[in-house]
């Protein structure tokens, strides 16, 4: 973590020395910047770091929302930890989030949001509006109302799918419930990686694509050696993004409820459950810990995967 | 540089409200005069769900209540607090309100909270807050014992009692029919239930028995499945304080589940569905289940041919009754031919209220008779906590007169404490465990280890 | 000439199923709410206009969507504010431990999101006397936010050129002055991204206002839309569907609005 570095540092490193001038353009100074800074980072510490360290240390008591340990709660360490780690339906529900998380974000939102920015590079007017604007129109509607779109469409008497694939009866919420909310949150969030790469996309210089198409690249190859070397520090962007979105998307929730028997009870439903539903908060707050550290290992991960290489 | 002043002048007045916010904003009335503002809260909202109930506070309980001070020469304002959302977000709102030293004055819980309410310090004996008032109160004389138990905590009373339900078996008679059945249908032990199943099947009925099961249901397959089940073969969630484990009885009600979603007399995808239960209800009104175990407000809210979820028009006709039969006549808790279970409402006085006597007089007024007659008007008929009450509105309700009279007798409540919705999920997944093909033996070990881990180990289990 | 042709049709075709994978779910949306007592079903409606007369009645309803309003707009600017400053500040000085301040915010505030943190909070907000105002919501909501939003604008920022900056600087221009004439133009299009970006977070968020905000006439159509039930908790489809349909609709006008006004992009204002 300690030297991590945020993507676009490497073209600007790059921009700095290229063109021998500091980034400092505006004499900011460290000070002056700092002011910049401290309204924000006020705001973040006091509602934003001081609770989530509050939730940190909530995980070591057997804190609940009633009965007796609400009135006294008493420290109990690593407890919760221990007790999540020895109980199956929290791997369960690990597992599934990495399904939901591969399948939605890394698969369903990236391919599917690269693939329409590509299409869609060198066009303009209204069939680009048309399928940008309902992208977006998807991510932006509010997840009740979009719950009861995604039940209506998948229901299984009279759900819209089932009525035009003519197969009246599938349930595919019971029957398929990863692969429904997977559908679902690609559905959801493909906006935020079209819009990112699309934007990226307007970075790559057309002379380069052009010359490796005149070199004979075949379009596979201009991807990979034009094009991904101009993204990465976008795609690193978007896969940190999405990624800590999707693992803590509690929306699957308002569809399948985790069902059935859990079968798509990811982890942000899996706390739901135990923290609101049971009153568990204290090793609600300890799954909130590991789901906390997993993401830091998936973040990790993809600043490894994506910075090395230059 | 004005463009500079202006710029910095935006930042400061954010940290300046900021700032200023949690100076302020605790402007809690004062005490000053006689003025007294009382606020009033349940999980109903006008134009949502339990509409009617917000109505009525809103409408009668609070202009009269406030007329009937005046008339005392005192000066009390009310407040209806509308809330309306799931339940358990509602408890959860409630519990960080009490445990913030916040919330109404006077609040509804669902009786199955009491314990875990008292347990937490959140709510207190009536006696201890209001005084003597609260137990010398006139309405308690006309409450059942075991009306009031439920409001009951460790010997002590800690709300009134707003209302009483209990669970039945519905069939359609006209299903019935078809099968050979009669119409005034009453199985005295499973097999019955069973035999009926089978005859309903072999007529074409698509659900001939629907016991809900499974976690999807939630409490549902606990109080219109698991735990009358229980009751009848003789056994109860927790006896004596020690929790039931793997019991005979247990495996018992679990062995129902196996013969009929087993047998094809149930349809397990219907348990397993996020809203399984209310498409139960849709297929119970189109006629397609046969018989269905629920609570009287299936009969009220949901087939009710004037504004049920699900109407049926020819409700008074089709729609036959039956008490649950214990597995054999005589085998079912404490010796009984029949059970149910029954839960409710309770109403209580906020220990952080500023007035709790004001509080409590509020409180007993929406229990009086003549705030519960004004209730209960106009199509809104349920079982009242008060026999007086209940004597008048019921006369001509014949399912509510029949839940009051023969199911109420027999029924039983669910221990109030704070981990019974553990226990209680844990036995909705055996029951999700047994449709999905585990055998009933194999279903209840497990729950038994499972219980173990929520009830704080071995000891705490009978078995 | 063939190739170019299959590659027309494998274009359209491509596009004809992505529109029809982004349509098919609203066509409910769109039906339910002018069809009397509708059902999951999507149907021809019969264009009635009782559901919304049912809308227009409640009592809760309309109102919520102001609040909504105040909350998602509120929220939005302070985000877009703050983050601008900081994201600023933070592209264009490097401030010791920078990057690994970003990511660790970033990695708690997927904490603050998820329900166990509604204790802390509720009770923070209780010690702050933030308990039913709006605007302490909104300042909660700010701080959940403003990691992300930092996270995504200096990344915009970073990839702007810094030449007018200088050039401002060289006459004379103040920090400010320069973040606001020169920097502000600039990245107007990665402002408008990230205020449609919280805007439509805070519009959908329930449970923050549910929790903080008792006075229902405080709150959100979110926490009403979650109310629109019948007693035994089956969703009241007509109502949901109408106001489903009206409360999605500000959303929408306000993301054209912006994105007519300030361009939607993320990155680019000034290709290189």
């Amino acid at each position: 973590m300690a030297q991590a570095t945020s993507p676009p540092e490497v073209v600007k490193e790059d921009e700095r020395t290229r063109r021998g001038y500091s980034s400092d353009a505006a004499g900011l100074g460290n000070l002056r910047a700092g002011a910049f800074v401290a309204p924000a980072l006020l705001l973040i510490a006091a509602f934003l770091v001081f609770p989530a360290l509050w939730v940190l240390y909530l995980g070591l008591t057997n804190y609940r929302l009633t009965g007796a340990a609400a009135a006294e709660p008493q420290f109990v360490g690593l407890a919760n930890l221990l007790d999540a780690v020895s109980n199956p339906t929290f791997w369960n529900s690990t597992w599934l989030t990495l399904q939901f998380v591969l399948g939605s974000a890394v698969i369903g939102q990236v391919v599917l949001g690269f693939s329409i920015a590509w299409m869609l590079r060198d066009r303009a007017g209204p069939l680009k509006r048309l399928v940008e604007g309902l992208v977006i129109l998807a991510w932006i509607l509010p997840s009740a109302v979009v719950s009861f779109l995604w039940v209506a469409l998948l229901d299984r008497d009279g759900g819209t799918l089932n009525a035009l694939l003519g197969i009246p009866g599938f349930p595919w919420l019971l029957d398929h419930p990863m692969l429904s909310i997977i559908v679902f949150n690609t559905w959801r969030g493909t906006a935020f990686s079209m819009m990112l790469y699309g934007a990226a996309l307007g970075n790559v210089p057309p002379s380069h694509l052009e010359s490796a198409r005149l070199a004979g690249a075949s379009g596979w190859q201009q991807l990979r050696d034009v094009v991904f070397p101009h993204i990465r520090g976008h795609i690193l962007t978007n896969l940190l993004l999405i990624s800590l979105w999707t693992f803590n998307d509690f929306s699957p929730f308002l569809i399948t409820a985790g069902g059935p028997d859990g079968r798509s009870e990811v982890l942000a439903v899996h706390v739901y459950k135990v923290a609101l539903q049971s009153g568990e908060l204290g090793y609600g707050a300890a799954v909130s810990t590991i789901i906390l550290l997993i993401n830091l290992v998936v973040a990790v991960f993809y600043l490894r995967l994506l910075r090395s290489k230059k | 540089m004005a463009v500079r002043k202006r710029s910095l002048g935006v930042v400061a007045v954010l940290a300046a409200a900021g700032l200023g916010l949690a100076a302020c904003g605790s402007s809690s009335g004062g005490g000053e005069g006689e003025a007294i503002e009382l606020t009033i809260t349940q999980n109903a909202i006008k134009g949502g769900k339990n509409a009617a109930g917000a109505t009525f506070i809103e409408d009668w309980v609070i202009p009269e209540f406030e007329a009937a001070q005046k008339a005392k020469g005192k000066d009390v304002t009310v407040k209806f607090v509308p809330s309306g959302v799931d339940d358990e977000q509602y408890k959860t709102k409630l519990s960080l309100d009490l445990k913030s030293g916040k919330g109404a004055d006077v609040m509804d819980i669902d009786g199955i909270w009491a314990g875990e309410f008292a347990e937490a310090g959140y709510i207190k004996p009536l006696s201890e807050l209001v005084g003597p008032e609260a137990d010398n109160w006139d309405g308690w004389s006309q409450i059942p014992e075991a009306v009031q138990g439920m409001a009951e905590f460790d010997g002590k009373k800690y709300a009134l009692p707003v209302g009483t339900d209990g669970r039945v078996l519905y069939f359609n008679k006209a299903l019935f029919q078809q099968a050979g059945l009669p119409a005034d249908w009453q199985p005295k032990g499973w097999q019955e239930i069973i035999d009926a199943g089978t005859k309903l099947k072999s007529a074409g009925v698509p659900v001939p028995i629907q016991i809900n099961a499974g976690t999807a249901m939630g409490e549902a397959t606990s109080m219109q499945g698991v735990l009358p089940l229980l009751a009848g073969a003789g056994g109860e969630v927790r006896q004596d304080g020690k929790w039931t484990g793997a019991s005979q009885a247990l495996k018992d009600a679990l062995g129902l589940y196996q013969k009929i979603y087993g047998g094809g007399l149930g349809d397990p995808k219907l348990q397993q569905e996020a809203k399984g239960r209310d498409k139960s209800f849709q297929q119970f009104a189109e006629g397609k289940v046969g018989i269905l175990m629920e609570g009287d407000y299936f009969w009220r809210g949901v087939v009710n041919p004037k504004d049920g979820v699900a109407k049926m028009d020819d409700r008074d006709q089709v729609v036959g009754y039956a008490m649950i039969p214990a597995m054999e006549p005589g085998k079912g808790l404490r010796g009984q031919d029949f059970v149910s279970m029954s839960g409710g409402a309770l109403r209580t006085v906020n220990p952080n209220s500023e007035h709790p006597k004001e509080a409590f007089e509020l409180l007993a007024f929406t229990l009086s008779p003549e705030a519960l007659k004004e209730e209960t008007k106009d199509g809104n008929v349920r079982v009242t906590p008060r026999t007086d009450v209940n004597k008048e509105i019921l006369a001509g309700e014949p399912l509510l007169t029949y839940i009051s009279e023969k199911v109420l007798p027999v029924t039983a409540y669910r221990p109030p404490v704070a981990v019974y919705p553990q226990v209680s999920a844990a036995l909705q997944e055996a029951t999700a465990a047994v449709v999905g093909g585990t055998p009933p033996d194999q279903a209840a070990t497990a729950y038994q280890k499972k219980l173990e881990g929520i009830v704080g180990g071995a000891g705490n289990i009978a078995s | 000439m063939t190739r170019f042709v299959l590659g027309r049709i494998g274009f359209s075709t491509l596009i004809a199923v992505l529109l029809a994978f982004f349509t098919i779910p609203l066509l409910w949306l769109v039906t339910a709410p002018f069809t009397s007592d509708p059902s999951y079903e999507v149907k021809v409606p019969d264009f009635t206009w009782d559901n919304f007369q049912a809308v227009v009645e409640h009592p809760y309803a309309l109102p919520s969507l102001y609040n909504s309003l105040i909350l998602s707009v509120g929220t939005a600017v302070l985000v877009v504010l703050l983050a601008a400053l900081a994201a600023y500040a933070l592209s264009r000085v490097r401030l010791p431990g920078r990057d690994a301040l970003l990511y660790a915010l970033l990695l708690l505030s997927s904490i603050i999101t998820g329900t166990a943190a509604m204790v802390p909070l509720f009770q923070l907000a209780v010690e702050l006397n933030l308990i039913d105002s709006q605007l302490g919501l909104i300042l909660i909501l700010t701080g959940g936010l403003l990691p992300a939003a930092i996270f995504m604008l200096k990344d915009f920022m970073d990839s702007t050129p810094k030449s007018y900056e200088e050039s401002a600087r060289v006459f004379g221009a103040s920090p400010l002055q320069i973040v606001r004439h020169v920097v502000v133009p600039v990245v107007r299009p990665g402002l408008a991204t990230i205020a449609v970006w919280s805007l439509a977070n805070v519009w959908g968020n329930f449970l923050m206002p549910y929790l903080l905000l008792s006075d229902v006439e405080k709150q959100p159509a979110a926490v009403i839309t979650y109310t629109l039930y019948t007693e035994g908790g089956q969703a009241n489809l007509s109502m949901l569907s109408t106001f489903g349909l009206l409360y999605s609709i500000p959303v929408v006008l306000m993301y054209l609005f912006v994105s007519k006004k300030y361009g939607f992009r993320f990155h680019g204002g000034i290709k290189r």
